[in-house]
């Protein structure tokens, strides 16, 4: 299409008359609602939480932050992370090789099943785990007879934290892996390579970005969790408090400056996790350009 | 496979599959009268006309956002994007709090529209106010693909025809956009039905009046009343299960159009 001819004939008529544009008067009424919109929603939201957390000052902030309980709930947070994540990221991996690579029935019921953990409330999915490994449910008298705790204590917390994230690595991967292809791979073991070889060499290096991506998404959902976790952590303070059910717990106690100092920590987080993101993104298209420069054109269809 | 097989089924399956034979120890009159008491009409009542409430505000302001940031330039236009995707990355007890704060009587917003009776904090309004946050960016990140594929030449032909352009949007662009649309609708629905977090800090929490269903899950279990308990859980499950099938074909639909 010829850019030109489409500039002068645009050019040829009065600006608001152009058959496929709002005029100006529409497009920033449309704007400024959008803008005030995100403003309410989203912006103003986000600058309370600090504004809150710093209206006694930097130094009742950092008395906030340092107060025992509050650092026992961020170390909990970082460990079942710590966990949580890698746990993911292996099953994300193979989930999408599985669903990428290969032909099989069930597959679509498959990456279904994946979705899942999504599309159950976070409390139910709590729930369920009580009705497993509680004292009432189906292993809780044998887990009982041999001490071992899993509700109310940090492995309930982590069980329930790998469901909810669940889906995170898999799903960002399954696109990118269907899009790369076999070809790759096929080359790669036609020229000697062994499976594991290929994996590590070709297959892993062509999905960095997603793989990221996914990790990304993955640890900040690991770190905010609330409402699976409160069901099965019984809230047990400096024990079993994760940093969500620590804000809670400030906030019922009145105090809010707490409360909003460790909300102020989860909030950088989220900031740090789409900053993350817009750079990955930006960093993947500019990797497709580059690919698409080196590539003998497409034929367009 | 075989790996991703096994831990599917210890993470996901067997956990929902204990939750489905606890409940069928219980008779079906018994599911019923406690799946349906009084309590509990008001909580599914509130959780699914306020997921409904927000879900509706989602659509048409996330569908104004999808199009501003795929069709026009301007300044800021890629920080709007990134913030976009904001209530996916902060913690759900955080939007609650801050919510809260903001809307109620000594709050930012709350000091304005408070002297004019709209009461954001501790009523079903803030309900609406928190599931509308949490999801916001369905709607908008469902339809920006489609919009960003849409073909132009299709708008040009029927300006050339002499089409105006509301004409043109209602006729020809709507109707494409729908069914991405019903999607976002959907996902950010099937999100609000099951929200917890943000909700409680905001809502009173108040009985037959502000209480959620999920946070009468909560509370039948801190009574020990487990029965109680996952017949609810049972009943959102259900319908968590009917929302999925249905985003499926809706985006089954979805994509037949792009196609």
């Amino acid at each position: 299409m010829g850019e030109e001819g489409t500039s002068q004939w645009r050019r040829g008529r009065s600006k608001s008359q152009r058959g496929t544009e709002e005029s100006p008067f529409v497009k920033w009424a449309l704007i400024s609602v959008a803008l005030i919109f995100v403003l309410i929603f989203l912006l103003v939201p986000l600058l309370n939480v600090f504004a809150q957390a710093l209206s006694k000052g930097w130094r009742a902030y950092w008395n906030a932050l340092v107060d025992p309980d509050t650092r026992a709930a961020i170390r909990l947070t970082l460990t079942v992370t710590a966990i949580s994540v890698p746990l993911n990221l292996v099953f994300g991996v193979a989930a999408a090789w599985a669903v990428a690579k290969f032909q099989f029935r069930g597959k679509s019921l498959l990456v279904t099943l994946i979705d899942l953990p999504f599309s159950v409330s976070p409390v139910v999915a709590g729930l369920m785990f009580v009705v497993l490994f509680g004292l009432q449910g189906y292993f809780g008298k044998w887990l009982d007879a041999r001490d071992i705790k899993i509700i109310f204590a940090v492995p309930g917390i982590v069980i329930a934290t790998v469901f909810i994230t669940f889906p995170f690595v898999a799903r960002e991967l399954i696109p990118v892996m269907q899009a790369t292809g076999t070809e790759q791979e096929e080359a790669a073991l036609t020229l000697g390579a062994s499976g594991w070889q290929t994996f590590w060499r070709v297959t892993l290096p062509s999905v960095k970005w997603g793989l990221l991506y996914g990790i990304i998404l993955c640890n900040a959902r690991a770190m905010g969790e609330f409402g699976a976790v409160s069901v099965v952590s019984g809230h047990i303070t400096g024990v079993t408090d994760t940093m969500p059910l620590r804000v809670e717990k400030l906030y019922q106690e009145y105090n809010a400056t707490g409360a909003f100092a460790v909300a102020s920590l989860l909030a950088l987080l989220a900031l740090l996790t789409l900053g993350l993101k817009t750079l990955l993104e930006w960093k993947q298209a500019r990797d497709y350009e580059r690919a698409q420069q080196t590539a003998p054109e497409p034929e367009k269809t | 496979m075989g790996y991703t097989l096994f831990y599917l089924g210890v993470i996901v399956l067997i956990p929902i599959g204990g939750l489905f034979l606890r409940v069928l120890d219980l008779s079906p009159a018994d599911f019923w009268r406690l799946a349906t008491t009084d309590r509990a009409l008001a909580a599914y009542k509130l959780t699914f006309g306020a997921s409904l409430i927000a879900a509706a505000i989602n659509a048409v302001f996330g569908t104004l956002l999808a199009w501003v940031l795929v069709r026009y330039h301007f300044p800021g236009r890629r920080f709007l994007d990134a913030l976009v995707d904001f209530p996916f990355a902060l913690p759900t007890a955080v939007a609650g709090l801050t919510l809260a704060n903001l809307f109620a009587s000594t709050g930012w917003l709350g000091k304005y529209l408070v002297p004019l009776g709209v009461n954001g904090a501790f009523t079903p309004l803030g309900v609406v106010i928190a599931l509308t946050f949490v999801g916001l960016p369905f709607v908008t990140r469902t339809l920006q693909p489609v919009l960003e594929s849409f073909e132009r030449e299709v708008e040009e032909a029927a300006a050339t025809l002499g089409s105006g352009r509301l004409r043109t949007f209602l006729t020809i662009i709507a109707p494409t956009l729908l069914p991405a649309v019903l999607t976002g609708f959907a996902l950010a629905f099937a999100r609000a039905v099951g929200e917890y977090g943000s909700v409680i800090f905001i809502a009173g929490n108040k009985p037959y009046e502000s209480e959620i269903a999920p946070l009468l899950i909560i509370i039948r279990l801190e009574e020990y009343d487990y029965t109680g308990a996952m017949a609810l859980a049972v009943v959102l499950l259900i319908i968590s299960f009917v929302l999925l099938i249905t985003i499926n074909l809706l985006e089954r639909w979805a994509s037949r159009y792009q196609n």
